[in-house]
């Protein structure tokens, strides 16, 4: 079974987010990245772009296919997660953790309520099975 | 929709978390500890591969080779006893139908191992087109095989039998062979660019050949391969996949295979003349091979670039753990196919910078 904290909010494109003061940030969730498989490079935002819900923000490529990455809210990038460009595997070794891609200015909170919970996801994952 | 296909190995690769999707009508294992693992383990050591979702087609009869000199490209008569040929299937028009193994057996017995997707019309083209004393039968129903490939391989095998399979020679086979007491037909063939064998035996005893070799090849390293590694491998290596980089539209020598269109034998194959046609008037595209300059994978169906003319398609690509970068297939305007030229392929919303590099992208040392 793939892993879904707690504490963490989701989309049903199967992006997380986890808050830190004022600032979300965002990555691909346990099941994602066993979908995809090796991950072999991600394409990050730059810092300072703008983005609202639901943009393509980012893109995964495996070694079998390219998903996208959509921003779970709206908002500007203010750090990526430079430890991808050299070790992408860390979105399937640690998706929750190290292998975090980018972070958010949080521009409407509501954007962050509207977002599923670890039991809504896991919903849309039961779903998809 | 029709329910797919599973060999008699689905509940063995379930068990050994092999990630199971659809295929050419099969349910297969994509993978199981990873796509990059499994395809350098197959370099570095060995791996084990299901393939038992290919069809198997026996042709036999006195005018078995006049036959089979009919529709296939290459040159059967070449062809003795115990050893294997790549070939082709065409159309009349130099369409592709299929891309096939012929072993023959004997002097009048022949095998066809052909691709999944396309036993079943390969088995009908073939059964019109039968003349003379000649007899096609679908043993895919009954016959089964599993791959064996990596440079551990020969040393895995010679554990499990008596014969001396270290003496067959690449392209050769042994027609009888036992092994860990299953009667296999083992020839010295594969899809990956490495070392291996081919295993044929009937269906009933795969799983206990599959186990035998997991067994015995444990300290050796074996580990069971996925269709994903086995993608990235012959991608690797350099060779064409159906429905990529040949199908009914595209023709052996678009696809650069010339070296299996024999088109100087003694015999008008299906499709000689249209073959014979677009090699007098040249080519409109030829398959190259590239390498990206820039950290993005280019697909299937991506449109290619030379100074800012569309002059081709992506047919296949991918990271290749083994060298360490991004290759692929695609088709170009012959004008633009020399190594060394300048490609930019539309990945998303960039021009990505790749560019011509001859094949195979991986050779292994020997």
């Amino acid at each position: 079974m793939s892993k879904i904290p707690e504490e963490l909010r989701y989309l049903d494109t199967h992006e997380w987010v986890r808050v830190e003061g004022d600032k979300a940030y965002v990555g691909i969730t346990d099941y994602a990245q066993d979908q995809l498989g090796d991950v072999v490079f991600v394409e990050l935002p730059e810092e300072g772009e703008e983005f609202e819900q639901k943009d393509s923000i980012a893109v995964v490529e495996s070694v079998k296919a390219a998903a996208d990455i959509y921003a779970p809210i709206s908002g500007t990038v203010l750090a990526v997660n430079e430890a991808l460009e050299d070790n992408p595997e860390l979105v399937n070794e640690d998706p929750y953790g190290e292998g975090w891609m980018f972070t958010l200015s949080i521009d409407n909170e509501e954007e962050l309520e509207e977002m599923l919970t670890a039991e809504g996801y896991k919903k849309v994952l039961e779903e998809e099975a | 929709m029709t329910s797919l296909k599973r060999t008699p190995l689905f509940e063995v690769h379930q068990q050994l978390g092999g990630k199971m999707v659809p295929f050419a009508g099969w349910e297969m294992p994509v993978q199981y500890t990873g796509i990059i693992d499994e395809t350098k383990v197959t370099r570095t050591k060995a791996t084990l591969f299901d393939i038992a979702h290919m069809g198997q087609i026996q042709v036999t009869g006195s005018e078995a080779e006049e036959f089979l000199q009919r529709v296939v490209t290459n040159d059967v008569s070449r062809l003795k006893v115990n050893q294997a040929q790549y070939t082709f299937l065409c159309r009349e028009n130099g369409g592709t139908i299929d891309d096939i193994l012929v072993y023959r057996l004997d002097e009048s017995k022949y095998l066809l191992v052909v691709n999944a997707s396309n036993a079943d019309k390969d088995f009908d083209w073939l059964t019109q087109q039968r003349q003379g004393n000649v007899q096609v039968d679908n043993l895919s129903a009954e016959e089964g095989q599993l791959a064996l490939q990596g440079p551990a391989a020969a040393e895995i095998l010679a554990k499990l039998t008596d014969t001396d399979i270290a003496e067959i020679k690449y392209f050769r086979l042994i027609p009888e062979v036992e092994v860990a007491g299953v009667k296999c037909l083992v020839s010295r063939t594969g899809y990956t660019g490495e070392d291996g064998f081919e295993l044929y035996s009937s269906r009933e005893h795969l799983v206990t050949l599959w186990e035998a070799l997991l067994e015995a090849g444990a300290t050796a390293g074996l580990i069971p391969a996925g269709l994903g590694a086995r993608d990235v491998l012959r991608l690797e290596a350099g060779l064409p996949l159906y429905g990529n980089e040949l199908d009914e539209d595209i023709s052996p020598l678009e696809a650069g295979q010339n070296f299996f269109v024999k088109l100087d034998k003694n015999v008008d194959f299906i499709g000689k003349a249209a073959l014979q046609k677009q090699l007098d008037e040249g080519l409109t595209r030829r398959l190259v091979g590239f390498e990206t300059l820039e950290r993005a994978i280019p697909r299937g169906g991506y449109d290619i670039f030379h100074e800012g003319e569309n002059i081709g398609q992506v047919t296949s690509g991918s990271f290749s753990p083994t060298l360490g970068k991004v290759i692929g297939f695609g088709f170009v305007n012959p004008k633009w196919g020399a190594v060394g030229t300048e490609l930019a392929i539309q990945v998303r919303r960039r021009l990505v910078k790749a560019q011509v590099v001859s094949l195979p992208f991986y050779r292994r040392e020997k």
